[in-house]
């Protein structure tokens, strides 16, 4: 089991025919993903060869879905047809778009969000690293090689961070790590990954990775205090930031007194969300709840968390 | 990017909405000129990017020509909250009836634009809605039906603005959608004593990921209040992303998530980061290069704390980088390097190999960042 991306998954890549586009279609292949096709208009019909694999460029979306029986797109196209992408994506009825694009103008965003979310289509990003299921798939830019299967969920809205972390806690492994992106608009934020990661049986431990901007960390806050059982622990960068500059990200800014990095980690904490004050300490902070000690709450969480593994699933149940 | 009030006004009055006639002056005979033409009384307005000018004495009536260039010379070149004015505003004065507040706002967690609007205009609208929020009317904007005048009226009708505001609330929606901004707002909106609605004052934020497709907007690129000074032009005209802190410690790394944590983690050693500077994925030699440039021509950095965790680009590729651009660049204070990642290994011996004296390595962030520290200190 992971999160929103499983071996099952059946991907296209918008924009695969693009230099970046083919740079990750390679890696990702690599990395046990079933690329099932491309999508380019200007080039439908042709194939593509990656290695030992060649791999269909499709008309549309819906094309490619029809042929193959995708469920998730990873979008790579420039930021100018990204709107226009993830609404042709959301047309066609897709599962899971994946927005790897950098540098859309907000509006654009805005509305494939809006448009998205009315049809039905789970959209991650804008301007993300995509998400990894280590050992099974991987829809994005994330280094699939770093870490190994495990039992951590991980949320975050910085990719480099994202690498940190997994590299840290390799050893342990990872069930998925969604990179949400750092825009000021997100199509899945960090609760709705806390509520996938709480219900998914193979993560034991929840890594929440957030920085400077907006309030989505204070409202996970809210909703750990209210439906996470399972261990929550976090890492917020950008205490150092000045107020009304952009750090990097178009979403990374502290505005008058509101999106501080302080009140974020105040609101986690107050909640029982331990929080580390660097990457490698949030890791140590992780090793030592998934180790049982001191944090007697956590243990409980976890325990819990494991006796629901154990419960006969009922798929397993079906079979015998 | 944040507009001047006098470049608000200008989009203002482009798409209809009625504004004061205003002029703007960056000496204080030109000043004198414009308030000439402006009828002989008007306001002096400091322009700079930031709230608060009233109060610092950058927003002044002048009764005729000759006061509004004294007041002129007196705003022009003074600092406002660490900007320094580098031009005034002359706008006529009116007579005010009564104050309005009106604004589109991103709401991030709705992921859409918001209509805010009040009848208690003037002041500071966060400090109207904590005192008494039943006075401030939000609306959340569906992005494929905007703002038609029916949904203008409607929201006009909800705040107790009076009808006429309606076209002020649907021209402001059309400027926020044309202009690719990120917020537009207008405070104070008055009713004059004629009866008319003017936006006296006015805020637009454009984004700057919309540049593409605004090829106008060079000419929005007023610099005489650029922040964080020559340092930041110079990495901009560079492409770098990079913005001025306060500190001693020089700061370079892949990935904003990341370089905001270095900050962070230098900061908690008892330092102060001097920059924030993002490369990115590719931290070619070249970028590299122009990073430690822009970063040692700072003169209060005393250590630079490189930090790179190798994902897609691996570390050889970024140690060969930082090697290809000592070659190019002379290094004159201590650097630290922290490479972990991919081929971390082979990253680290590559630097080693080249031995530069004034180059050291650390294997882990934290150890990285305290050793940074102290050669800053050190210096």
């Amino acid at each position: 089991m992971a999160v929103f991306l499983t071996k099952e998954s059946k991907v296209l890549v918008q924009g695969m025919t693009g230099a970046e586009g083919m740079k990750h279609t390679r890696r990702m292949l690599a990395a046990g993903t079933d690329v099932v096709g491309g999508v380019n208009p200007r080039k439908a019909g042709r194939t593509v060869d990656f290695d030992d694999r060649a791999v269909p460029v499709f008309g549309s979306v819906r094309a490619g879905m029809d042929a193959t029986g995708a469920d998730v797109t990873v979008v790579f196209v420039p930021p100018a047809f990204s709107k226009a992408a993830v609404m042709e994506a959301a047309d066609a009825g897709i599962g899971l778009t994946v927005v790897i694009t950098e540098g859309i103008p907000v509006h654009d965003s805005v509305a494939f969000h809006a448009y998205a979310t009315r049809h039905g289509t789970r959209v991650i990003g804008p301007n993300c690293p995509g998400l990894i299921t280590p050992g099974q798939s991987n829809a994005g830019i994330i280094p699939a090689d770093i870490a190994k299967p495990g039992r951590i969920g991980l949320v975050s809205k910085s990719g480099t961070l994202t690498y940190q972390l997994m590299y840290e806690l390799r050893d342990i492994g990872f069930s998925t790590c969604v990179g949400i992106g750092g825009d000021p608009v997100v199509g899945t934020t960090h609760i709705d990954c806390l509520a996938a990661f709480e219900a998914d049986p193979d993560t034991e431990l929840i890594v929440l990775i957030g920085e400077i901007g907006g309030d989505a960390e204070e409202r996970a806050a809210d909703y750990v205090k209210e439906s996470v059982s399972k261990p929550v622990v976090a890492y917020i960068a950008g205490f150092t930031a000045p107020e009304g500059r952009t750090m990097g990200h178009a979403g990374a800014i502290v505005s008058g007194s509101s999106g501080t990095a302080q009140a974020k980690k105040a609101a986690l904490e107050a909640v029982g969300v331990r929080v580390g004050s660097t990457p490698t300490e949030t890791a140590e902070l992780v090793l030592e709840r998934l180790s049982g000690s001191p944090a007697r709450p956590a243990r409980r969480a976890c325990e819990l968390a494991r006796a629901r593994c154990e419960l006969p699933r009922p798929d397993a149940a079906r079979v015998t | 990017m944040d507009l001047y009030e006098y470049q608000a006004r200008e989009l203002f009055e482009e798409y209809g909405i009625l504004v004061p006639r205003a002029e703007v002056a960056d000496s204080a005979k030109e000043a004198r000129a414009c308030a000439e033409r402006l009828g002989g009384r008007v306001v002096v307005k400091a322009q700079v990017k930031t709230g608060g000018r009233g109060k610092a004495g950058g927003v002044k009536l002048a009764a005729d020509p000759a006061a509004a260039e004294l007041t002129a010379r007196q705003i022009l070149g003074m600092d406002i909250k660490g900007h320094t004015v580098g031009a005034v505003m002359l706008a006529q004065p009116v007579e005010i009836d009564s104050e309005f507040y009106v604004s589109y706002v991103l709401d991030r967690t709705r992921g859409r634009f918001v209509a805010i609007a009040s009848a208690e205009g003037g002041m500071d609208i966060e400090e109207v809605a904590a005192a008494r929020p039943e006075a401030v009317v939000r609306v959340p904007i569906d992005p494929f039906e905007g703002v038609p005048r029916t949904k203008a009226v409607e929201i006009a009708a909800a705040a107790g603005l009076p009808d006429a505001a309606a076209d002020t609330l649907a021209a402001l929606w059309n400027v926020l959608i044309r202009e690719d901004a990120l917020l537009v707002e207008v405070n104070p909106l008055v009713r004059t004593a004629r009866g008319e609605i003017l936006a006296l004052d006015g805020k637009v934020t454009l984004d700057d990921n919309a540049r593409f497709r605004q090829t106008r907007w060079g000419a929005q690129d007023d610099t005489r209040d650029q922040e964080g000074g020559e340092l930041e032009a110079a990495a901009a005209a560079k492409g770098l992303n990079y913005v001025k802190l306060d500190g001693e410690v020089g700061v370079i790394g892949n990935g904003a998530g990341l370089v905001m944590s270095t900050l962070d983690v230098v900061a908690g050693c008892g330092a102060r980061p001097a920059n924030f500077l993002d490369i990115g994925g590719g931290a070619s030699a070249q970028i590299m290069a122009d990073g430690l440039s822009v970063i040692l021509s700072d003169p209060s950095v005393t250590a630079v704390f490189v930090n790179v965790f190798g994902g897609i680009t691996a570390c050889d590729a970024v140690a060969d980088g930082i090697v290809r651009a000592l070659e190019s660049v002379r290094l004159t204070k201590p650097l630290v390097v922290r490479l972990d990642g991919n081929n971390a290994a082979r990253g680290r011996a590559i630097l080693d190999g080249r031995a530069h004296p004034l180059v050291e390595q650390a294997t882990t962030m934290d150890g990285a960042a305290r050793r940074a520290a102290e050669l800053a200190h050190a210096a």
